[in-house]
């Protein structure tokens, strides 16, 4: 199994006649993914890719049967894009877009509270590189082919440092069941401890690798959730040792405010939850290694 | 992006919140005149810079007469303030800000931020104005009222006048005081902000309610639906190399150390950066060039860098996807054959096509050291240091 998307799953694409929604629709259908059409208001009837266009995603729900969209729209739209997937009963939404203001990501937040638990969207970013479950299909903008099949659940804010870890762990054999970026900003749709518990729940994830940065409270939540909830071992690096206080570091969301943001405040925190930490990140890959030896 | 403390106030007084009297000069005869213009035997000359505690720097001077206020507006203008937020280089005062002084009752403190955790807006108060907010969190945390706000609807009415009365302010001056605090928040929500800061925020022996010092920073983010803001900017703010970067459309904060870096992905140059601090190096800056490293963008990364003498090496450190290794390999050739770069530079490239791009840098006529991991790479760097 894997988590949020698997080799069946039904996915559509907003945004999908632009240059970037046609690049990496291309993408994720030569990797296996199962692609059903899109969506682009105004071009409803068209071919493209030879796949159906829809202008709504409603529309395009009603006849394909997706339950899975991946966003590629500009900015300004972008929340706007996200609510209607919400409303149309997508149940995995990936924004992959870097530019949504805080205002508006709150706004999709607090409109998703409609939505009883089981019928909640997952919104996946913004400012990612999306969900792949590697030998299955892949919603996101990544290099596939750095990822082997595996166990291990990857989830991070930063997408090259993601596909740092990925290629570590396939140097060592070690394969991935599924590897979500939750993205760099300050409010994402999906926290660490939302994409945890999913992992947790999955039979073939046997251990998690979080790969957190300096800023905000998210890693050190999950860590408790991992003290409290999971059976499975978390492995965790921290990026940022160096970042000093107050500045943004790249991420919009990467900047310490306040006491437990740093990285080495997060680090501390962290292991007082019995996760276990990479102490850099080059033995990413080593460390999830250990941990699988230390568990068997 | 950060604004001047007269442009805060302007903006907050457009959203019902009371400043005192003042006007912007450029020269001290342009201070002494506004000075005339406001009228009264006591000034305040404030130099704007992007900093708080400008007091303590001696930014904020209190005068007497119309000729003090020239003095100190001369005293001011053009000369570099240096605070304990600016850094050791200080930033430099263009504009100074000729205020009314307020007789001063009561002193206290009023924020909006984001708050992360619950993923709403939090106004934090306090009746201890005039510390900074760090201070009072460690001096003082009794005095701190934390309230969030559900910005589907908005403040509430009642919400600040708790806040109003949690800070203690006598009961004819509390629809006053909300007014105020709901002012404050309607300019946060309204304009895309990511911070509002009064303090302190006065009440003067009038009885006026007054916002003696403002600051305000907007979300980046949204600054292409907010035109009025993003007028504000005031480069001169700003570290040159970080304008010159953030014009190209690269991710770049200047720092200390002597190993300059080329990444891509921010996470990744964290992570880089972290290796080379392990290493026993200090890196000079962190540079993300976007997680599609185009040619373009490595071009201008490499000019952006070579504009910082502190550099003695130079780190490259790239992971390609979707853009093949070939690519990013290609765009470094070009970039050092416009380039003329002195110091020893270090380059990692992994991912997508590696031994092609590895391929084109050997066969080029650039003189580099080849790296394999992230930990190499550091390594190099530091040793590169010595040579």
């Amino acid at each position: 199994m894997s988590v949020l998307i698997d080799k069946k799953t039904k996915i559509i694409v907003q945004g999908f006649t632009g240059k970037m929604g046609s690049f990496h629709a291309e993408e994720m259908i030569k990797y296996g993914t199962n692609v059903v059409g899109g969506v682009t208001p105004g071009k409803g009837g068209m071919k493209h890719l030879n796949l159906p266009v829809f202008n709504t995603v409603k529309e395009a729900v009603k006849n394909t049967g997706a339950s899975a969209s991946i966003l590629f729209v500009p900015p300004a739209f972008a929340a706007d894009s996200a609510m209607e997937a919400a409303d149309a009963g997508i149940k995995t939404c990936v924004a992959i877009v870097d530019g949504i203001p805080s205002h508006d990501m709150i706004k999709i937040k607090r409109y998703m509270r409609r939505y009883s638990r089981t019928e909640k969207m997952t919104l996946v970013g913004p400012n990612c590189a999306g969900v792949i479950s590697p030998g299955k299909a892949m919603l996101g903008i990544m290099p596939g082919h750095i990822y082997k099949e595996g166990k291990i659940g990857i989830i991070g804010r930063s997408g090259t440092l993601g596909y740092e870890a990925a290629q570590q762990l396939k140097n060592l054999n070690i394969g991935v069941s599924t590897s979500v970026g939750i993205g760099g900003d300050p409010i994402n749709g999906s926290s660490f401890k939302d994409i945890l518990e999913k992992f947790e729940q999955d039979d073939e994830t046997e251990a998690v690798l979080m790969i957190g940065e300096i800023g905000g409270p998210q890693e050190v939540a999950a860590g408790k959730f991992a003290k409290e909830n999971m059976k499975k071992p978390v492995i965790a690096y921290i990026a940022g040792l160096t970042a000093p206080k107050g500045r943004v570091m790249g991420h919009a969301g990467a900047i310490v405010s306040a006491y437990g943001e740093s990285a080495v405040e997060k680090v501390q925190l962290l292991k007082e939850c019995g996760v276990i930490i990479s102490k850099n990140p080059s033995v990413m890959g080593e460390t999830v290694k250990l941990a699988l030896n230390s568990k068997t | 992006m950060d604004i001047h403390e007269y442009q805060a106030k302007k903006i907050l007084s457009g959203f019902g919140v009371t400043i005192p009297r003042g006007g912007i000069a450029y020269s001290p005869e342009n201070a002494e005149n506004k000075a005339r213009e406001l009228g009264g035997s006591k000034w305040v000359v404030k130099a704007q810079v992007h900093s708080g505690a400008r007091g303590k720097a001696g930014g904020i001077i209190i005068c007497n007469s119309s000729l003090e206020v020239a003095q100190a507006a001369d005293k001011l203008l053009g000369k570099k303030l240096v605070t304990n937020q600016t850094g050791p280089e200080g930033k430099i005062t263009n504009r100074v800000y000729i205020e009314e002084a307020t007789d001063i009752k009561k002193e206290l403190y009023l924020g909006l931020v984001f708050d992360r955790s619950s993923e709403s807006i939090m106004v934090v108060a306090s009746t201890e104005g005039g510390m900074s907010v760090e201070e009072i969190s460690k001096n003082k945390p009794e005095t701190i009222i934390r309230s969030k706000i559900e910005v589907a609807v908005g403040m509430q009415k009642f919400q600040a006048r708790e806040i109003a009365f949690g800070l203690k302010i006598e009961p004819n001056l509390i629809a006053r005081a909300a007014d105020t605090i709901i002012g404050c928040y309607r300019a946060f929500s309204e304009l895309d902000a990511t911070m509002v800061e009064v303090n302190p925020l006065v009440i003067s022996n009038q009885d006026q309610i007054l916002a003696l010092d403002c600051k305000m920073s907007f979300d980046n983010n949204a600054l292409f639906r907010r035109n009025q803001v993003s007028e504000l900017r005031d480069k001169t703010q700003e570290n040159p190399n970080e304008v010159y970067a953030s014009d190209r459309g690269l991710n770049y904060v200047s720092l200390d150390g002597n190993i300059g870096n080329i990444i891509n992905g921010a996470g990744l140059a964290m992570a880089s950066m972290d290796m080379i601090k392990l290493a026993g190096g200090e890196p000079a800056n962190f540079l993300d060039v976007g997680g599609g490293a185009t040619p373009e963008k490595i071009v201008k990364a490499f000019k952006l860098i070579s504009m910082d003498e502190k550099v003695k090496v130079i780190l490259v450190n790239i992971f390609a996807g979707i853009n093949r290794c070939d690519w990013v390999a290609e765009g470094i050739v070009q970039a050092l054959e416009k380039i003329d770069i002195k110091v020893p530079i270090v380059i990692r490239l992994a991912g997508t096509n590696v031994e092609k791009g590895n391929k084109i840098l050997k066969e080029s006529k650039i003189k580099y050291i080849e790296a394999n991991t992230l930990e190499d790479a550091a390594n190099k760097a530091v040793k590169a240091l010595g040579n």
